[in-house]
């Protein structure tokens, strides 16, 4: 005998749509790729898959428990949350939508990924990156890394400001 | 006398699921003491934030290297509950971090070598360890241009920079023969599709190494120089012990606590 759900899996999708990152706080983890899919079993237990993002991320466990808080908040009670590990997370996963919206935030967002297959040779090189606040090209890298490990510095030689990058990966 | 016993495939895999989990841990926490030390405020971050990252992959490695094992065992067993005997990093790993410079060398070394080792695993036929590998050799690229960027630019800089950093590299150099010890672990990975051959791109990995040297104006030390080994069997430097010692004092004080 199937047991009655109280609710459907786009609404559970849509309460996992409240939540936030926790360090970028405009961006859900919908938005991120970070949450890949929501399930509901014969039993009513809903299943919740999230994907981490940089293999040190300390933010993970925040955003489990946002999750796992979430659903309780929802007065959920029958549920798991999942960390998938099948697929690497990659920036390419991100949506259109919250690239514009770290844009505005002042952080330069990830272009499309290409093939690495040149890696070595692309060793000395270093990508242009615009500026979020002024749009000029003439930014220059400061860090490969920044105030969290998905992210660079940069600073843009035209209207002075320091900004951050979201690495592509 | 043999030094080496015949493992079963099972207990190959997960000494070498251990040897690059235990590399990464030793060289993460390393790095990270350099946190709240580093030389400027963007250096702080980038080496807590590359230590992070190897700590994870430490992590993930350890994880699976206890699934496979099959014994009850969880990644904090590994990285608290081990001696140092029985830690299998490379003795390139534990070295004290040294100066900005020794920090940045050992970096490069050790991240070029991991690129190559990484492209070789990526292509493994474990899907699960394929799928780690393959997340990690994704952030071990930004180590590598991190790395080799700051080699470029102490090498080429003023007197004691360059000074520094040829003194680091010829500190270090002892210690880069063990990158490419091969014995019947890898052997028997390598059988089942899961290990890299590690002299298939020993040529690649040390062009890469003079070019970059070279190019940092540096010189790079003989090749052919006395070279450490041992490490692969749980011989250690006498730095490994004291670090041990302060990493996993806290968690054997309370064996029992919940951490999660």
């Amino acid at each position: 005998m199937k047991t009655k759900t109280l609710h459907t899996e786009e609404q559970i999708w849509e309460f996992i749509r409240e939540v936030t990152d926790p360090e970028i706080p405009v961006l859900n983890i919908i938005e991120m790729g970070i949450a890949r899919g929501v399930g509901i079993d014969e039993q009513g237990k809903v299943l919740v898959r999230i994907t981490p993002t940089y293999s040190g991320c300390p933010a993970m466990n925040a955003i489990e428990k946002m999750v796992r808080e979430k659903l309780e908040e929802k007065n959920i009670e029958n549920f798991e949350v999942k960390l998938d590990f099948s697929e690497a997370w990659t920036t390419d996963w991100m949506t259109e939508e919250a690239k514009a919206k770290l844009k505005d935030y002042g952080i330069a967002p990830p272009e499309k990924t290409v093939a690495d297959n040149d890696f070595l040779k692309s060793l000395s090189g270093t990508k242009i990156v615009p500026c979020p606040f002024c749009d000029s090209f003439e930014t220059e890298l400061q860090s490969q890394f920044g105030s969290t490990a998905c992210k660079s510095q940069y600073f843009c030689n035209s209207c002075h400001q320091p900004f951050e990058h979201f690495k592509c990966i | 006398m043999s030094t080496t016993k015949e493992l079963s495939l099972k207990e190959s895999k997960v000494t070498y699921l251990l040897r690059l989990a235990d590399d990464r841990l030793i060289l993460g926490q390393r790095m990270s003491e350099w946190c709240g030390h580093g030389p400027v405020l963007e250096e702080d971050l980038a080496l807590a934030n590359m230590a992070l990252d190897l700590i994870g992959h430490a992590s993930s490695l350890y994880a699976y290297a206890a699934e496979v094992e099959g014994e009850g065992n969880d990644e904090d067993h590994f990285a608290y509950f081990r001696d140092d005997y029985d830690f299998t990093n490379l003795q390139l790993c534990e070295l004290p971090k040294g100066d900005f410079a020794f920090t940045i060398a050992r970096q490069f070394l050790f991240s070029s070598f991991s690129y190559f080792q990484y492209e070789k695993l990526k292509d493994s036929k474990d899907e699960q360890f394929a799928g780690m590998i393959n997340k990690h050799l994704k952030e071990i690229k930004y180590h590598l241009r991190h790395s080799r960027d700051w080699v470029l630019k102490l090498g080429d800089g003023t007197e004691e920079s360059k000074k520094r950093m040829q003194e680091a590299f010829d500190e270090l150099w002892m210690y880069v023969g063990e990158l490419f010890f091969i014995d019947g672990v890898d052997e028997m990975m390598l059988a089942k599709g899961n290990g890299a051959d590690l002299l298939s791109f020993k040529d690649e990995w040390k062009n890469l190494v003079e070019d970059t040297l070279t190019e940092a104006t540096l010189t790079v030390p003989d090749w052919n120089q006395f070279m450490m080994t041992g490490s692969r069997n749980g011989m250690h430097t006498e730095h490994l012990g004291p670090m041990l010692a302060q990493m996993q004092f806290l968690r054997r004080s309370h064996p029992d606590a919940d951490w999660k």
